[in-house]
């Protein structure tokens, strides 16, 4: 082929002032400035993440030196004689969570189902925009409408009556309030559907056409093909989205707060009032008494925050799986 | 510096040795302005383009041909060096404007030297008027009367002054495609390049669109250089002065367009312009 | 028809119906949710409420004009912070980023978004708080703006990435840098999707009432201050909604039906102008 003495020296290697010379002009056209400018702010979302992890855990320490692992597992919060133990909150926090999933899923579920499957295109894109807006409601507003509509509903309609049939039951015993875990978690239940519903619907969206209609071509009926082919096939990502779920469950505050009756007790009762983890931080942090007072309740924000991430993570995981691809970002 | 170079001035290069040998069509006089020898180009791992090598004459058109995929798209954006918009995207070889390398000029005064317009139009979502400007705005500041100057001047190049001198500050999404990409054609050429490029700039017009961004390429060879690649044989027959064929990442063939279309020297060229293939 | 058939058709139109259903409860909410506020707090809704202060309890009117300034304050001085670093932030996801770090970013930003909100108040709670030994605007702000960031950040990559890559190139062709092709052509193309994406994030952030109790704190009259306790919105809704008293819980359902109003009129009106969609040149 077409050898010179040119060719042989095709790619001149600039030397060391060529080099420089190189990376002034670099400079002079803005393109490496613009470039480290913005590097360095993409990675302050990093830096600021540590920041966060070591404040949490810095701002902690003397809880954790004084209570050690104990701290998770007894129940005695005690301000004025400075005894701390979280329990009674991560109790709260998990039932109520537990109850909202309960509940949410479902109805998350089932309405995705709808969304994606049976309703036609617009209607179901009218809906989701609704989904939408539920999901943009403050938390403090469901607090209002919690407190003032559906307390009292509940212990009228729901808790009197289950009292009457089941009060047998430890789950079911003592006064009916009203304000409590089944409250909170109901609450809790209403404000997550919208984010199970969007996600799920997205995933199922994705579930390729050729599924389903293998699934129909067989003789199997609309439901038949979408609970036992669509569904199945989406179940990662639905599952995502119901990690995700329960961590907004988990970390939110005001609502609960609201309607969970701040008393911290274990008790099997959902009638009871109980406490979670995110509500004692909002009622105490601001007056608190003691540096180990306000240690302790930054504390509990390190444990929210560790568990929050970490079903984050895996939420985040799981929908990348499935949906990945450009829609569930 | 490694290599010597010859830097001269603008339009003018040495007197130079020419490779002897290989597949290149030897011009009668050595003035080129693109002179590209052994060019090999990467996709991360895979290779596009096979030592490829091309004397471009200037005020000449140039036309690539050749089957979709075969690397014509590929060769032209090493002239510019747009594959870097391309992750991994690598080419090696002596590629030379003026004899000065390309590959190792600054990139921003490589590509106000050598311009390009697209398979589609792309206009910019602002004004006729600022569209055209663009180029000169980002590379110097001009003065609100040079700007007006040029952007007419262009325009008239581009023979497309008459139909929009009315409505300069209109958006430019409002003129129809053939409009577009002439206007994509005046904008690069505002910024008076050596070379203008034009990666299958009829593709998306209808026939008196491309009628009309023919007729504007015969007058602008007078002003400037131009290689076209083009998937329209006919087109290529009608307005070029010398036509290369590329199959599979190769030139096999670059000669003096009546040559090409009467009498290839290869078979697989005479098979695809005959249209046996491709 | 067997028995069998008559089963799976009824299976069939039960589970479908009980899917509607859910769908119909779940959206209903929202209309309960309005229908309540406008019931409950449309009547108190009035021109006092906008411009006249707190009145101590048991004296009728007064308004909660310092809360609403106090939340427009707090937003303004969050998005002075926040909106740069996640704008810029997505600029360099979109422009510059490639391979393990800008996954990382990304990933990182969907974590520090999935945080719960009031770890965010702890946040700006020890490092602004503490320090000062009050509550302040300053911190009630930082902690909004932490919460904007990966959300700013986000939206802008994602419309950065919707311009087409021809406008791109045809910048890049005219001998363009980098920075000039982001700076003249990209983000004006993407602007109404990157403006959009800043709107939402505040409509999001403007509801937050847990990280501002305990960092902006409370305040009964018109702040003094960056560095002094600011009133907001979502935190007199929660105290006069708790507080024992009939009159104060009437406001807390009108400042209720302010902030929500807000917050969907930014929602909708954003969702509208990403409607119309991007403009994109003529094709043929």
């Amino acid at each position: 082929m077409a050898t010179s003495t040119t060719t042989l020296e095709r790619t001149p290697r600039p030397g060391r002032r060529g080099r420089l010379h190189a990376f002034i002009d670099h400079l002079r056209n803005g393109d490496q400035i613009a470039h480290l400018i913005t590097l360095a702010f993409a990675a302050s979302v990093f830096l600021i993440t540590c920041l966060l992890v070591y404040e949490l855990w810095a701002t902690s320490v003397l809880p954790r030196h004084k209570f050690g692992w104990s701290f998770l597992v007894t129940s005695v919060w005690d301000p004025v004689f400075e005894q701390f133990g979280a329990l009674p909150f991560i109790y709260g926090t998990v039932v109520t969570s537990a109850l909202a999933l309960l509940i949410a899923v479902p109805l998350g579920v089932g309405a995705a189902i709808f969304l994606a499957e049976l309703a036609p295109p617009r209607i179901s894109d009218g809906l989701s925009f609704v989904i939408e807006l539920l999901a943009a409601v403050p938390s403090v507003i469901y607090g209002v409408i919690g407190i003032f509509v559906m307390v009292p509903l509940l212990r009228r309609y729901v808790e009197v009556p289950l009292k009457a049939a089941f009060g047998y039951l430890p789950l079911f015993k003592g006064p009916a309030m009203g304000v409590g875990f089944l409250a909170a978690g109901v609450v809790l239940a209403v404000m997550v559907v919208p984010f199970i519903l969007s996600i799920s619907r997205e995933v199922l969206l994705s579930v390729p056409v050729d599924q389903r209609e293998a699934a129909l071509a067989l003789g199997a009926t609309k439901w038949e093909s979408t609970w036992k082919v669509v569904v199945p096939y989406a179940r990662t990502g639905i599952m995502g989205s119901i990690f995700l779920a329960l961590a907004r469950a988990l970390g939110e505050t005001m609502a609960v707060t609201m309607v969970i009756g701040n008393n911290p007790q274990i008790s099997a009762s959902l009638f009871a009032p109980g406490y979670s983890i995110a509500a004692v931080i909002a009622n105490e942090l601001a007056e608190a008494s003691s540096e180990m007072h306000y240690q302790a309740l930054i504390e509990l924000g390190l444990v929210l925050f560790a568990v929050t991430i970490i079903i984050n993570a895996l939420a985040r995981i799981l929908i990348l799986t499935t949906a990945g691809r450009g829609t569930a970002h | 510096m490694a290599t010597p170079k010859l830097i001269l001035m603008n339009g003018t290069s040495a007197p130079q040795a020419q490779p002897a040998g290989g597949n290149v069509a030897q011009p009668a006089t050595a003035a080129l302005k693109l002179r590209v020898r052994d060019v090999n180009f990467y996709y991360g791992a895979k290779k596009v383009l096979h030592s490829v090598s091309l004397d471009v004459p200037p005020n000449k058109i140039t036309a690539l041909i050749g089957p979709s995929g075969c690397g014509k798209s590929t060769f032209l954006r090493t002239l510019n060096r747009m594959y870097e918009t391309v992750p991994h995207a690598r080419a090696e070889g002596d590629l030379r404007l003026d004899d000065e390398d390309i590959l190792t000029m600054e990139v921003t005064a490589l590509r106000r030297r050598v311009g390009m317009a697209f398979q589609r139009p792309n206009p910019f979502p602002k004004s006729i008027f600022d569209n055209i400007a663009y180029g000169l705005r980002v590379n110097s500041s001009h003065s609100r009367a040079a700007l007006a100057e040029a952007v007419e001047g262009s325009l008239k190049r581009a023979a497309l002054w008459d139909e929009v001198k009315d409505s300069l500050h209109k958006s430019a999404y409002a003129l129809s495609g053939g409009q577009q990409q002439r206007l994509c054609i005046a904008r690069a050429l505002a910024v008076n390049p050596e070379v203008l490029l034009l990666d299958e700039p009829c593709s998306a017009l209808d026939p008196i669109a491309t009628a009309k961004i023919e007729e504007l390429l015969f007058v602008l060879k007078d002003s400037c250089t131009i290689v076209i690649v083009t998937h329209n044989m006919q087109q290529a027959a009608r307005v070029s002065d010398q036509t290369g064929f590329f199959l599979l990442g190769k030139l096999l063939e670059v000669n003096d367009t009546r040559t090409i279309f009467k009498k290839p020297a290869r078979k697989e060229t005479e098979d695809y312009i005959t249209g046996r293939f491709g | 028809m067997s028995f069998r058939d008559v089963w799976r058709k009824s299976v069939n139109i039960v589970m479908f119906s009980l899917t509607g259903l859910a769908t119909l409860l779940t959206v209903s909410v929202l209309f309960f949710i309005l229908g309540y506020l406008v019931w409950y707090g449309g009547s108190s809704v009035s021109w006092n409420f906008f411009t006249k202060l707190p009145t101590p309890v048991g004296e009728a009117g007064g308004g909660m004009a310092n809360a609403i300034v106090g939340s427009g304050k707090l937003l303004l001085l969050a998005a002075l912070i926040g909106v740069p670093v996640g704008l810029l932030g997505g600029i360099y996801l979109a422009e510059f980023g490639r391979g393990t770090f800008s996954h990382f970013v990304r990933y990182t930003a969907d974590l520090l978004n999935g945080v719960p909100s009031i770890v965010m108040g702890i946040f700006a709670y020890t490092i602004v708080v503490l320090p000062m030994h009050h509550g302040s605007a300053l911190a009630g702000s930082l902690a909004l703006a932490v919460m904007l960031v990966p959300i700013v950040l986000r939206s802008t990559e994602q419309f950065m990435r919707a311009v087409p890559v021809s406008l791109r190139e045809g910048a890049l062709a005219l001998g363009a840098s980098k920075w000039q092709t982001v700076a003249t052509v990209i983000v004006p193309a993407g602007f109404r999707g990157i403006a959009t994406g800043i709107l939402l994030s505040l409509a999001r952030v403007a509801g937050e009432t847990a990280p501002l109790i305990f960092t902006a704190g409370g305040n009964n009259f018109w702040a003094q201050g960056w560095n002094q306790p600011i009133a907001s919105l979502p935190v007199m809704i929660y105290n006069y909604a708790l507080s024992p008293y009939e009159d104060w819980h009437r406001q807390a359902w009108a400042a209720g039906l302010v902030l929500l109003a807000f917050v969907l009129i930014v929602t909708t009106g954003s969702r509208i102008i990403l409607s119309l969609g991007f403009q994109s040149p003529r094709s043929g």
